[in-house]
């Protein structure tokens, strides 16, 4: 703390952080955002990029919805049902999910959280989000370009064959994956290297292991997904035979690959949203969290786990029953650790003080529906009747509510969350309640029917289906609607923060972690003094200030006091 | 869950209901517990959280346990089951499946061949399954069974049915356009029902050429990529209905008249002349000499 510069005297004593500035409004132009090194930054695009993304790929969903709103055709031809659901998976794994919370919320707060000026690399960090961006375009232009009709999955040996631009769409992929390596490796640098000089590994906010437990697996598994699509693209210009049985490859091969990437990716999405849970529920609790060590280290044994149960995808793909044993067995041993964060998440609401705000709304949704999306899997994990339910409407609402509803959801809290670090401002909390609601219970009547439907006997990427179907459909697709309604209601009551909302406090809710230690906004080098590290969970160290409508807190006080006294005392010394 | 046609879709129910209940459970614990504490301990003016829990190795490690017992447990049934599925008896009939784009046909050991799959009452059936093509997945909901094929190697499965009547095949890995028509039926039937069957499709030997083909398009699959009613609707191909003798644009502009020959090189060598405005994605379909015959005089037929 020592070598840091002087604070002004006279705000010392209500503002924590004295720089007048804003890293908002550090530099002006276009030029300062495009190019920025400020991680900050890089975290307000990929937030503007992800959006825009996430848009384009819920209009896609829309469009699946309508169309299966009768069992034949309804607005498109089914060449094109096939595209628009291809499109709305690949944009919302690869470009949404897969980055979301670290590139948007853990950009931000996570050098904040550790008391650093920004990521280890910031250079890299901004070249992560350009190679994001054209991975992106990359997508966009095969939108335009062709016909993609594999499916997120783009299984061999169909993906060779087909006349469409898959090669297009795999150097898309490839580029995105290569900015998921760096984003994984600048964290994990970041973490190991710049955490405040009195920060121990268990001093470290939850959200960091498990942003930490994420960059492990990108860095362990996305490269092989960059070989992956490499070899599909090898194989469809040079016709080398990897997957394609006519040029003596095998297609189930393809699958090892693919799932080998794609399940660990599943807890890259949960692990960061399960982070953002841990902080959202012991703030808004106004409770230290229960059972630290258990949930840091599930954490990481999601992540280590995660990496043996790929073949879960595949029991009835022909891999021999000897495998789909083993990997039936791995994977429940996945399932322990989740259930471990959900009871240790109830118990930190135990006895606590619990504020209805919208953060902790969505925190409470995200139990409501992780343990939907956990508990179906379940049923997928058990061999006899995953045999039944794979590929089948069942396994595409169980991962809606383990994708969207859990690790999306993680993130729109998380939002609501960190709003007021991020822009300063806080929202119109009826108005975030609204979308909640909605929210809540749109993506519930989307996916339920899905759940009955799939264990009936409706297969998943149908454009006709058996009419007896159509009334699940139905509701299926009028709560598309409704949950349409309550994401354009977040984005409206985010907007009018931004032009309405009140300036926000510091800590507007009682948050211990270093973070909630800057101003809102933060200014453009995050911290003027590093603030002592506590506890990051001790509640006792903040407390409600009805002055600035917000939480101070002690240790922070107590330490730039001390620095105050120093720094006369050297003056008196001096004179 | 569907109706139950097969000796294991019981156990394969047991199962899902036994994890259903466990689920219904947890979860009506996780929201029990998540409202009853929002509402008891939701923030009041003066009241401060308790701050005095922050760990409970003891609970904790109960509540690690429990549920792995529980895993292992739900591990078990399914596996046991599983095995059931996948341990082929010595005794079962046994049906190959050909699986192309968009259709199935089945070949009985007796060389007899259908579009739908006709199985006795009672007895074993084991299914030999190849894909011309791509990926496809045998699933029948009444059964509980479901199965990948693989172009390149074969795969199988076995079930006995146990209830008479007609019940669904779907196709459930994504294959393309006509995915979700690739649809067949299981027809069960009381053994002698199958054997009436049986004798009446092996002593069609001596049909007229054009029912011969008429037959041959359908078991071939021709039917999944056309038409043959009289709007021509098209699906992935062209509709035939009228072909022979009329004019046909090829891609790039050219026309010729499809006379026997022009057919015959469209089935032959389909990609060697591709019509105009379609993707030349019709594969090669090897047909025996009379069949090829039966097919070009059932497309002669297809006329007012
Ligand atoms: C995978 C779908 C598919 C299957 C199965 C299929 N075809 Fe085709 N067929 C097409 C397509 C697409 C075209 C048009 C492009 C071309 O000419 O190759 C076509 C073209 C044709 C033509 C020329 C039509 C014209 O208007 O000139 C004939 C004749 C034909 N098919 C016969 C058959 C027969 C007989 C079978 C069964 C043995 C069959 N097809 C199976 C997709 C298919
Ligand atoms: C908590 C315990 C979980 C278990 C036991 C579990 C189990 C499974 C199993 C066995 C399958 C394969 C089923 C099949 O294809 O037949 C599956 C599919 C899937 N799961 Fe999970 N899952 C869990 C949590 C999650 C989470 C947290 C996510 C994502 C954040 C997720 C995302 C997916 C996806 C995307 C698929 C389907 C992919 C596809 O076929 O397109 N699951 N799950
Ligand atoms: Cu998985
Ligand atoms: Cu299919």
């Amino acid at each position: 703390m020592t070598s840091i510069p002087m604070p002004e005297e006279g705000t010392l004593t209500t503002k924590p952080v004295v720089d007048e500035t804003n890293y908002l409004k550090s530099a002006y132009g276009i030029k300062s955002w495009l190019l920025t090194q400020d991680h900050k930054r890089i975290a307000i695009m990929y937030m503007i990029g992800i959006g825009i993304a996430f848009l384009l790929g819920g209009l896609f969903a829309l469009a699946v919805r309508l169309e299966l709103w009768t069992p034949t055709k309804t607005i498109v031809e089914a060449a094109t049902y096939n595209k628009l659901f291809t499109l709305h998976g690949a944009i919302m794994t690869f470009l949404v999910l897969v980055p979301s919370i670290p590139a948007i919320l853990g950009n931000f707060v996570l050098p904040m959280m550790l008391g650093a000026k920004d990521v280890a690399f910031p250079k890299l960090n901004l070249l992560s989000f350009y190679l994001w961006l054209l991975g992106a375009i990359g997508f966009v232009v095969v939108l335009f370009a062709g016909d993609l009709d594999t499916g997120w999955t783009f299984y061999a040996p169909y993906s060779i064959r087909t006349q469409t631009a898959v090669a297009l769409a795999a150097t898309g992929a490839f580029i995105l994956g290569f900015s998921s390596i760096l984003t994984g490796l600048n964290f994990m640098v970041t973490i190991h290297k710049m955490r405040a000089k009195t920060m121990g590994w268990f001093r470290m906010p939850l959200l960091l292991w498990g942003l930490y437990a994420t960059s492990v697996i990108q860095i362990v598994a996305t490269p092989v997904i960059g070989i992956t699509v490499g070899m599909l693209f090898l194989e469809k210009l040079f016709h080398i035979g990897f997957f394609d049985p006519k040029l003596g490859g095998d297609p189930v091969l393809f699958e090892h690959f693919f799932w080998f990437y794609s399940h660990p990716v599943v807890y890259v999405m949960i692990l960061p949203a399960m982070g953002v849970i841990s902080e959202i529920i012991t703030a808004m609790s106004r409770k230290h969290i229960f059972g630290y060590t258990f949930i840091a280290f599930s954490s990481i044994a999601i992540a280590l786990f995660g990496f043996l149960v790929w073949g879960h995808h595949m029991f009835v793909s022909g891999q021999s029953s000897l495998m789909s044993t083993i990997f039936s067995l791995l994977t429940f041993s996945v399932s322990i650790p989740s259930a471990i964060k959900v009871f240790n998440w109830l118990a930190t609401m135990y006895k606590g003080s619990i504020s209805l705000a919208p953060p902790m709304l969505f925190a409470m949704g995200f139990l409501f529906l992780f343990g939907i999306g956990g508990l179906t899997g379940l049923f997928l994990g058990t061999l006899n009747t995953d045999v039944h339910l794979h590929d089948t409407y069942f396994i595409v609402a169980h991962f809606h509510y383990t994708m969207m509803g859990s690790a999306l959801i993680g993130l729109i809290g998380g939002l609501f969350f960190y709003w007021p670090k991020i822009f300063g401002r806080m929202y119109s909390h009826l108005l975030g309640t609204i979308s909640f609601i909605l929210i809540f219970v749109g993506f519930n009547l989307t996916f339920i029917p899905q759940f009955l439907m799939g264990s009936m006997g409706m297969p998943r990427r149908y454009y006709n289906y058996p009419p007896e179907f159509q009334a699940y459909h139905q509701w299926s697709t009028v709560g598309s609607f409704v949950l349409a309604a309550g994401l354009f209601t977040a984005l409206w009551c985010f907007i009018h923060s931004l032009f309405r909302g009140e300036k926000a406090p510091d800590n507007p809710w009682g948050a211990v972690t270093l973070d909630w230690k800057t101003s809102s906004p933060p200014h453009h080098h995050n911290f003027d003094i590093v603030p002592p590290v506590t506890d990051p969970y001790d509640m006792d160290d903040v407390y409600w200030d009805e002055e600035s409508k917000g939480y101070i807190s002690r240790s922070q006080q107590a330490a730039l006091q001390e620095l105050a006294a120093g720094v006369s005392g050297t003056q008196e010394k001096n004179s | 869950m569907p109706e139950r046609a097969s000796s294991y879709a019981a156990e394969v129910d047991w199962a899902f209901n036994f994890v259903f209940w466990i689920s219904v459970f947890f979860f009506a614990l996780i929201v029990i517990l998540t409202v009853v504490f929002a509402i008891k301990y939701r923030r009041r003016p003066g009241v401060e959280a308790d701050n005095s829990i922050t760990h409970n190795t003891k609970l904790e490690v109960f509540w690690s346990v429990v549920p792995l017992g529980l895993v292992i447990v739900i591990f078990w049934f399914g596996f046991s089951g599983f095995v059931d599925m996948r341990t082929f008896p010595k005794d079962a009939m046994v049906v190959k499946v050909h699986a192309k784009m968009w259709s199935w046909s089945f070949e009985y050991p007796n060389g007899v061949e259908s579009t739908t799959l006709h199985v006795p009452l009672g007895q074993k059936v084991k299914l030999r399954m190849d894909s011309s093509d791509v990926l496809h997945s045998f699933w029948v909901p009444a059964f509980r069974v479901k199965q990948d094929v693989v172009p390149g190697r074969y795969t199988y499965l076995w079930f006995e049915a146990i209830k008479t009547g007609t019940f669904r095949v779907l196709c459930t890995e994504y294959c393309g356009t006509g995915h979700s028509t690739m649809l067949s039926a299981v027809e069960v039937q009381s053994p002698e029902a199958f054997k009436a069957w049986m004798a009446e499709e092996s002593s069609g030997k001596n049909l007229s050429p054009v029912e011969r083909g008429k037959k041959v398009f359908s078991l071939k699959g021709c039917a999944g990529c056309h038409t043959v009613t009289k709007d021509r609707k098209k699906l992935v191909g062209p509709g035939l209905y009228g072909i022979f003798g009329h004019e046909v644009t090829l891609a790039g502009g050219k026309k010729v008249l499809a006379d026997e020959n022009y057919l015959r090189e469209s089935i032959l060598d389909p990609n060697a002349k591709v019509v105009n405005g379609f993707p030349p994605i019709m594969s090669l379909i090897p047909l025996k000499d009379k069949e090829l015959d039966g097919v070009i005089e059932y497309l002669k037929s297809l006329k007012d």
